[in-house]
């Protein structure tokens, strides 16, 4: 095989910080090649590097096509058929998808739009990576798939010989995954090389020929995928060995913090019964449509089930509002939001407070400072967090310390059942670890956790019993301890 | 093609349209005025200065901009084209030249501003409203210019007719420049690749600069086309009336940001249509005409205007949450 693009001693600094050290990276025509690393590994500056927007440090040599260059720019690039697929996917939500994918013909010296030549680009591009869309929707209109696809067909119809996606998997669902996968099988028989970004390594395993994995600036090599596990490649990305045994049973004969019996939502779910004691993880997982996220609102109030019931702690609840939820002791975080619900530019103690603003207050609904500032103190040392000043914005924090300051902020409203829907989605290895070991440590001081999931490792490497579900009936019930991960796997995508 | 009705009729500019369509048949049936040629015609001069402007503000829309300026524009314009043709013959073609080129050069100054400073375009316009304003009261003192060349007093028209009562009434040159400025303005938008990129920045601009858009060229050219429309309106006003007041257009900014929005383009970029933006134009202009053909007091223009604004826009958005619902 001939190599079609070619980077050879590729440095860059920024300022004082080096980005990337001595990199070399050989892309071939019609291969699959993965770049991993975690955040901060240099993988996004390589990228900028290939695409033309930074040059790299003098010293490095670029050969395309055969051809040498100390660096490359935008304009060459795409020339060369380089197209860079970000993970905003940089498209216009206003205009339609015929728009979108043709939109270079828009480009250059005011003249007439040649509206048939924009369908019949777009059409074309289409046809090539066999995907077929409505022309005239509005990209607005489209599901992240979709809109994907279209960015794709964006690359197709400016010749691209070279495919970089930066993450094109984070949003995505199992099923829109694979058919994304094969597309890049598509682009592959047609010898246009790809190039993935991901942070999701058993995707990363399926697909690649060739993996080459990041750590602080380095390359640490170039593996043959065949030759290397997803387990390996956590450990040449983070430089860390991470323990996966799944944890020992909890709580056996903890008292019941929450018994669903019978719940029915016709649509949504169907006759869904399971309990959760004290200090136990239960993880609840299923392909996405199957009803566990409709599942998990309707126990945090926002979603009424039509038949069954709910228990707190023994206690009755009527699931009519998430207000009267969490009066009784459900806390909820969404997707996302352990990432996203700070406000960042807001000091530490505010963020940790924020929920439970209400109880603190005194007369007059005034707030007592002195007592603002033991309650977070309190919430710090619990949550094992290490802060120089409370008052410091939470934006100054290391990822792993905000993600504690979320967690603060619910288990401030003192749950009995904390429901965590996909909590570690596009957060790299060291922050999920990071997570992971909030979740033991709040089981561990009582709490019933309920974790929501899409990845198989996931919930069987951190819950006591995982809870299948499939087109809104629960289907099975999987122990870790006395089961495989493959077992589960093929329990979720029968 | 169904799929394409179906798409017209969920578009806000369809629902707009059967307003507009029922509310002229109200005002047809419960008037005799309403529905003659001599009113239409009326309301066609009328509606110039806001309509054209509509036309200017919602090219700024599109593309993600806001403009606050352009009455101070038009005031700018019209005063200093006028001057100049009170004392040196430049005739019809110098009057417009004057006053376009001054709209365009404070048009530039706003995108020159917004672009190199980055900051947000209702901060600058808002500036630049009082900094045009200030500057042109400063320097005329307020003072009316009221003799008008000859010509220009005129005006011109075609097809002349005469109501029952011998007054003469015609299609005149400021329906004819509204006409001109959608017509010029729906071409632009949508039938040049400019008009195009104009969408594309207002829905992503960052996108657009990946892909190697000249925004700063599409910025000029998008005030640039504001302030030209705010000179064309300003001419068709001042002929209107006869005379030249700085300070008569100011104030005018929020009915005619109104009109624009409830033609259904959206503050935030990349939505709008002319043809929306005619229909947001007429509604407010129809109801105006209608509540003085009524006999309504005229105190009550501005709340049944207001109340109209608030019940369309909310339709629109409640129409759209369910749609995505």
């Amino acid at each position: 095989m001939t190599a079609f693009l070619e980077l050879a001693h590729i440095s860059k600094h920024f300022g004082g910080v080096r980005a990337l050290r001595d990199v070399d990276l050989s892309l071939e025509a019609g291969e699959v090649h993965c770049l991993v690393g975690e955040n901060g590994s240099g993988k996004s500056t390589l990228i900028k590097i290939i695409a033309g927007v930074q040059a790299p440090d003098p010293g490095g040599r670029i050969v395309l096509e055969g051809r040498e260059h100390s660096r490359l720019d935008p304009i060459l690039s795409t020339k060369s058929g380089i197209q860079v697929i970000y993970q905003d996917l940089s498209l216009f939500p206003n205009l339609s998808v015929a728009e979108n994918i043709a939109i270079g013909s828009h480009m250059g010296l005011p003249r007439p739009a040649n509206w048939n030549r924009i369908s019949d680009i777009a059409a074309k591009a289409m046809a090539r990576i066999n995907v077929n869309l409505d022309l005239e929707t509005m990209v607005s209109d489209l599901s992240i798939a979709n809109r994907q696809l279209v960015a794709i067909c964006r690359a197709m119809a400016a010749d691209a010989k070279l495919v970089i996606m930066d993450e094109p998997t984070a949003s995505l669902t199992r099923h829109e995954v694979d058919s994304l996968l094969r597309v890049v099988n598509d682009l592959k028989s047609r010898d246009i090389c790809t190039v993935f970004v991901s942070h999701r390594l058993d995707e990363v395993m399926e697909i690649a020929e060739r993996v080459t994995v990041l750590r602080d600036g380095g390359k640490v090599g170039t593996f043959d995928a065949s030759e290397i596990t997803s387990r390996r490649l956590e450990t040449l990305m983070t430089g860390h060995e991470f323990d996966y045994a799944p944890p020992r049973p909890g709580g056996e004969a903890a008292e019941v913090v929450l018994a669903v019996r019978n719940l029915t939502r016709p649509g949504h779910y169907e006759d869904i019964s399971f309990d959760i004691r004290k200090g136990e993880i239960v993880g609840l997982t299923g392909l996405l449509g199957s009803g566990r996220t409709e599942l998990a609102l309707s126990i945090f109030g926002m979603n009424p089930p039509s038949r069954g019931t709910i228990e707190v702690s023994g206690k009755p609840l009527i699931a009519s509002s998430n207000r009267v939820a969490i009066a009784s002791g459900v806390a909820y975080v969404p997707e996302d939001r352990l990432m996203l619900g700070l406000a960042l530019g807001q000091p530490i103690s505010a963020n940790i407070l924020a929920t439970v603003l209400d109880s603190l207050a005194g007369k007059f609904g005034l707030i007592d400072p002195a007592e603002r500032v033991a309650a977070a103190g309190d919430w710090i040392v619990r949550l094992n967090t290490k802060v120089s000043d409370l008052e410091n914005p939470v934006g100054t924090l290391s990822g792993g310390n905000q993600q504690r300051v979320v967690l603060g902020k619910w288990m401030a409203t003192k749950p009995r059942v904390l429901i965590l829907d996909s909590p570690t989605v596009g957060v790299d290895i060291k922050a999920k670890d990071g997570i992971y070991e909030i979740v033991h440590r709040l089981a561990a001081e009582g709490v019933g956790v309920l974790l929501i999931s899409d990845e198989a490792q996931e919930v069987f490497y951190h819950t006591h019993r995982v809870l299948v579900m499939r087109q809104g009936k629960l289907v099975s019930e999987v122990h870790p301890l006395s089961s495989t991960e493959r077992n589960l796997q093929e329990v979720i995508y029968a | 093609m169904p799929k394409t009705i179906q798409r017209w009729t969920r578009s806000h500019e369809f629902w707009l349209l059967a307003v507009v369509v029922v509310l002229s048949m109200f005002l047809t049936a419960a008037t005799d005025s309403f529905l003659t040629l001599q009113n239409l015609f009326d309301l066609l001069t009328s509606t110039s200065f806001a309509g054209i402007l509509a036309a200017g503000l919602l090219v700024v829309l599109v593309f993600g901009g806001i403009d606050i300026s352009f009455t101070a524009i038009a005031s700018v314009a019209q005063y200093v084209a006028l001057t100049i043709a009170k004392t040196y013959p430049i005739g019809w073609f110098g009057v417009f030249f004057v006053a376009c080129c001054t709209g365009i050069l404070c048009g530039l100054f706003n995108a020159a501003i917004i672009h190199k400073v980055r900051i947000s375009s209702v901060i600058v316009t808002i500036s630049t409203l009082n900094i045009f304003f200030g500057l042109l009261i400063y320097i005329t003192r307020g003072d009316y210019i009221t003799s008008l060349p000859s010509y220009f007093r005129e005006g011109i028209w075609w097809f002349e007719f005469t109501d029952s009562n011998g007054f003469p009434y015609a299609i005149n040159f400021q329906a004819l420049l509204l006409v001109v400025a959608f017509f010029m303005t729906w071409v632009l938008l949508n039938k040049t690749n400019i008009g195009r990129q104009i969408y594309a920045v207002g829905g992503n601009e960052i996108a657009a600069e990946r892909l190697g858009f000249h925004v700063f060229g599409l910025r000029c050219l998008v005030y640039g086309y504001m302030g030209f429309m705010a000179a064309i309106a300003s001419i068709s006003q001042a002929q209107l009336a006869q005379s030249v007041t700085p300070t008569t257009l100011i104030g005018k900014e929020l009915e005619v940001l109104a009109a624009v929005v409830l033609g259904g383009a959206s503050l935030t970029g990349g939505n709008g249509s002319v043809f929306g933006a005619v229909l947001g134009v007429m509604l407010i202009a129809i109801l105006q005409n209608g509540l003085i053909l009524l006999g309504v007091s005229s105190y009550w223009n501005q709340f049944f205007v207001g109340c109209v604004i608030l019940l369309a826009v909310s339709a629109t958005a409640l129409s759209q949450r369910r749609r995505y619902a």
